[in-house]
């Protein structure tokens, strides 16, 4: 089944996000919880090298294959004697910077992408939606597996190929919003005042798309970063030494009679983050949405 | 009706178009000289006079791709770069295994989402329900490779119930075949099943809300009744079309899981191929893939409007 | 077990639990029907008629209960029934349809099997005598060409022609009591005359009490021979029609008729629309609930509420008039406060 559950874009209708943190924290406890696992997240990312007991890449043959709870190793260590915990902390380093400069391509492409063909319409739309729709079609994984093989396996060309899967999805969502937007009535308003286009998408289409945009992209972010461990487990993202948890499920999946937790530990280190985007866009989604809160 | 489904293909055709021109230009776009990367082995100067000759690399690259959709449109879909063997060959011949464990995996997560969908729907807002929705978000957290891996040590190495990877075809061993699939179609499934999972409860919440329920209770009919006869069939419409769409993608999902459990399917090839550079497989599958989906999605739009009757294509 | 009445309500208190609080959507409300009677029941949106009748049925949302009182049908007190006891009286006995019969119709089976499953659900009936049973019962509410009609869908049918397949529904097992919850306020009002009509006819030929809910006072004067006006929850005024109608005791009642534009009324004569507007049923206002918005009240009406009580023939639930005074004409000069 299709990885690119995340691809469907989040359906929230179109209103300003006026809804006070506090009043935010009361009726909605989801997004208090989801919000703070993710900001815990990016603190352990931003934290890693202070708080890591030790160096993530340092071999140690001697101490190789030393179980969990062992003096010095919370977490045990590999086959190579490096400490997985350590190991654990740093590849939030590796994994959330890629969710986030993917998102980030696959945003502002597929949305200027869907800001031009929504708001001009004719031609323009129909030529540019035939592309999305045929960038669609294309196996997301595959693509991306196929991208990045062509321009060569490392971090940077799996951002890239991550954030062109993406676009499809930004630049279908923002059409759809743009094209509600110019149906009301406070565009042709502006337009009535005189206002030029950039001046009308600037200053009245923006921030109206905030809502839903950032739903999406909480739910794009755990989409990537599951495609990030995907293409890191088939060895065409970060390489050997950078400790990345999908490179990690690779290289533990040998040793799994013996140590399952090489394997397991960077599993259930992805599975809780993209666990805690997914929650947070889900839970944003409810309660952003402005028909759900009268 | 069909003036539908002729203009549905009408509106298909650009976009397969630029399908086949993406698809085309995955070979050209890598850097190097094609020819290198098409001959593999034989590196040879004349082997490389031969291939720009045959392949017409010479020749303008527009040139190139009409004669490339040419033989496409008569089956032929090149040779591979490896093995010799017809890139269509190639395919067929793993085609069996991934259709088998998609419909597999289709089966497992129908099985999960349907039941779990409704009951939550119908007990909206209890436990049951918040557990439920737990599941979904969590079913689409965990990476499908990382599920066959647990899987794998759990059932295979810890209990020794299943074997941890290969194939058996149906026909030789029934029993042995069932006993393969079993884990990597649960892998492959379980994001599906999530996904479904939540689609049957949101639909089945809208059908439970519409007047024609309180008539069916204004009759009299108990709710297991109302909740499998009348509201199933109206709350699974819509599901129909996530599940179309599901199985338009069954190779891409089926890429990983293949490989952690060394299935002999279309995605393990697709893999493979990319690693040994051989693009003219690469190709292929990924034509077929884009391809596939297409035409799932246009499927779903007729099935849908054969399951409800309010819809008319006129 | 014997019984007086068909069906009987005694005290009955229906409790809608919100968001902001506890809503007392039936507030005491004691009726009855007997076989072969038609009663209407009027009342403005909110004033508690819909609940009153999901209550008989116990088709009461999520949020809903009934907190007091008895609802006697032969004789057997409803209230306490479970919810397959319910389940077995529901399209049997009782019979209850609704006011948009386009959404009431489920799109995805054929209106024969829809009407038809009655028979399936209470007597085992299969599906082809059920649906040929359908089809008979097209026939007498008036479905032409019954049997291409019976394999349709719903979405093929008018609204006209959707009511008269809910009512077939509700016929199918011969029900000793039919609820009609405004059954012809989402129709045209030529097709109107003709459903009200169809039900003047069934009532008339068998002795099948009927309940007729609406807000429409002409609707009730046609067919109905006892009518119910509630207001805010509580039954205001109930008697026979003609004697209501000629002599209202409620001053809610009396507006009604007084607000109806009439073809004999002198020319340029201005329509008198009721002064306020509906109550807000989580802030009733003391005393009589009508009070605010009352012509005749007096100092008494704001403090007290009166009870139903028995005056010039019928009952109603007024000071005004359980004090002799009568509405007829103007009110009087120096009655007071609002």
């Amino acid at each position: 089944m299709s990885t690119a559950p995340a691809l469907v874009a989040a359906e929230v209708p179109v209103g300003p996000a006026r809804v006070g943190l506090l009043e935010l924290g009361r009726t909605h406890p989801r997004v208090v919880l989801a919000g703070g696992l993710v900001l815990l997240l990016f603190l352990v990312a931003l934290l890693a090298p202070f708080i890591s007991p030790h160096d993530p890449i340092a071999v140690n043959a001697d101490n190789a294959y030393l179980p969990p709870l062992s003096p010095g190793h919370a977490l045990g260590t590999d086959e190579l004697g490096r400490d997985l915990l350590s190991r654990m902390l740093w590849g939030a380093r590796v994994s959330l910077p890629v969710a986030f400069v993917a998102v980030a391509v696959g945003l502002v492409a597929g949305g200027l992408i869907g800001l031009v063909s929504g708001y001009f319409g004719g031609v323009a739309d129909l030529l540019l939606m035939r592309l999305i729709d045929a960038l669609l079609a294309f196996p997301a994984l595959i693509l991306a597996i196929a991208i990045v093989a062509a321009l060569g396996p490392n971090l940077t060309n799996a951002m890239i190929a991550i954030g062109i899967v993406a676009i499809p999805v930004y630049a279908r969502l923002v059409r759809a919003l743009v094209l509600q937007l110019k149906q009301m009535e406070f565009i042709a308003a502006s337009r009535s005042l005189g206002a030029t286009p950039l001046r009308i998408v600037v200053r009245h289409v923006i921030p109206n798309l905030l809502t839903p945009v950032i739903v999406q992209v909480t739910l794009s972010a755990g989409f990537a970063i599951l495609a990030e461990a995907t293409l890191s487990f088939l060895g065409l993202g970060a390489q050997v030494p950078t400790p990345d948890w999908g490179q990690m499920i690779n290289s533990g999946a040998t040793f799994l009679e013996n140590d399952p937790w090489l394997a397991i530990v960077p599993g259930a280190a992805i599975s809780i983050t993209v666990f805690s985007f997914n929650l947070l866009g889900d839970s944003l989604r409810d309660a952003l949405d402005p028909r759900l809160r009268s | 009706m069909t003036t539908y489904v002729l203009r549905r293909l009408a509106l298909m055709v650009p976009v397969a178009f630029l399908v086949t021109v993406g698809v085309f230009m995955l070979i050209h776009l890598s850097p190097g000289d094609p020819a290198l990367i098409l001959l593999g082995e034989d590196r040879s100067p004349q082997a490389i006079a031969a291939i720009h000759q045959e392949l017409g690399l010479d020749k303008p690259l527009y040139v190139q791709y009409v004669t490339w959709l040419g033989r496409v449109a008569h089956g032929d879909l090149g040779r591979s770069v490896t093995t010799n063997q017809p890139v269509t060959i190639a395919i067929a011949e793993r085609l069996p295994a991934t259709a088998e464990l998609g419909a597999v995996a289709l089966i497992w997560s129908l099985l999960v989402a349907i039941p779990l969908g409704t009951i939550a729907a119908v007990r909206r807002g209890s436990l049951a329900d918040h557990i439920a929705t737990g599941i979904t978000v969590g079913g689409v957290s965990i990476p499908n490779f990382f599920i066959g891996i647990v899987l794998i040590f759990f059932l295979s190495v810890t209990f020794r119930l299943f074997p941890f990877g290969g194939y058996v075809p149906f026909n030789q061993d029934p029993v042995e075949n069932l006993r393969h699939i079993i884990l990597p179609a649960i892998a492959l499934g379980t994001a599906g099943a999530a996904i479904n999972m939540r689609f049957t409860r949101s639909s089945m919440i809208e059908v439970l809300n519409n007047d024609y329920i309180r008539t069916a209770r204004a009759k009299g009919a108990s709710w297991r009744r109302v909740v499998f006869i009348h509201a199933l069939k109206n709350a699974l419409i819509p599901v129909v079309t996530i599940v179309g769409l599901q199985i338009g993608g069954i190779i891409e999902g089926a890429v990983v899981t293949e490989t952690v459990f060394t299935w002999p399917g279309v995605g393990r090839l697709a893999v493979e191929s990319i690693f040994n550079r051989d693009y003219t497989v690469v190709q292929g599958i990924v034509l077929l893939a884009a391809f596939s989906y297409l035409v799932a999605n246009l499927l779903v739009d007729l099935v849908y409007g054969w399951l409800d009757p309010r819809i008319s294509y006129a | 077990m014997a019984f007086t009445h068909l069906l009987e309500l005694e005290d009955v208190h229906t409790d809608l639990s919100l968001k902001q609080g506890v809503l007392r959507a039936v507030e005491g409300v004691s009726l009855y029907v007997d076989a072969g009677e038609t009663l209407g029941i009027v009342g403005e949106s909110g004033s508690g008629k819909s609940m009153t009748a999901l209550s008989i049925m116990r088709l009461l949302p999520r949020s809903g209960r009934i907190a007091r009182g008895a609802i006697r049908f032969k004789g057997r007190d409803l209230v306490g029934f479970s919810e397959d006891e319910m389940e077995d009286i529901r399209g049997t006995e009782m019979a209850m349809i609704f006011q948009d019969p386009m959404s009431s119709l489920n799109p995805v089976y054929r209106s024969g099997w829809q009407v038809g499953e009655p028979l399936e659900i209470h007597r085992g009936t299969n599906v082809r005598a059920s649906l040929a049973a359908a089809v008979a019962l097209f026939k007498k509410v008036g479905i032409p060409e019954p049997e291409k009609r019976a394999a349709q869908f719903p979405h093929a049918f008018s609204g006209g022609m959707s009511q008269r397949a809910m009512i077939a529904m509700g016929l199918t097992t011969s029900p000793s009591l039919l609820i009609a919850d405004e059954p012809t306020t989402a129709l045209d009002v030529t097709i109107q005359a003709q459903i009200l009509d169809l039900l003047r006819t069934l009532n008339r030929d068998s002795q099948m009490a009927t309940i007729l809910i609406t807000h429409n006072l002409g609707v009730v004067a046609g067919i109905c021979d006892r009518v119910i006006v509630m207001y805010a929850g509580r039954v205001v005024e109930e008697g026979r029609t003609e004697d209501v109608f000629a002599h209202p005791q409620h001053p809610y009642t009396w507006s009604l008729l007084r607000s109806i534009p009439r073809l004999d009324a002198a020319d340029r004569e201005p329509l008198t629309p009721i002064e306020g507007s509906p109550p807000d049923m989580m802030q009733l206002p003391s005393g009589c609930k009508f009070h605010p918005r009352c012509p005749f009240a007096v100092d008494r009406c704001a403090k007290e509420e009166p009870d139903l009580v028995e005056v010039r023939g019928h009952a109603a639930r007024c000071w005004v008039t359980q004090s002799g005074a009568s509405l007829d004409g103007s009110p009087r000069a120096g009655s007071g406060a609002r």
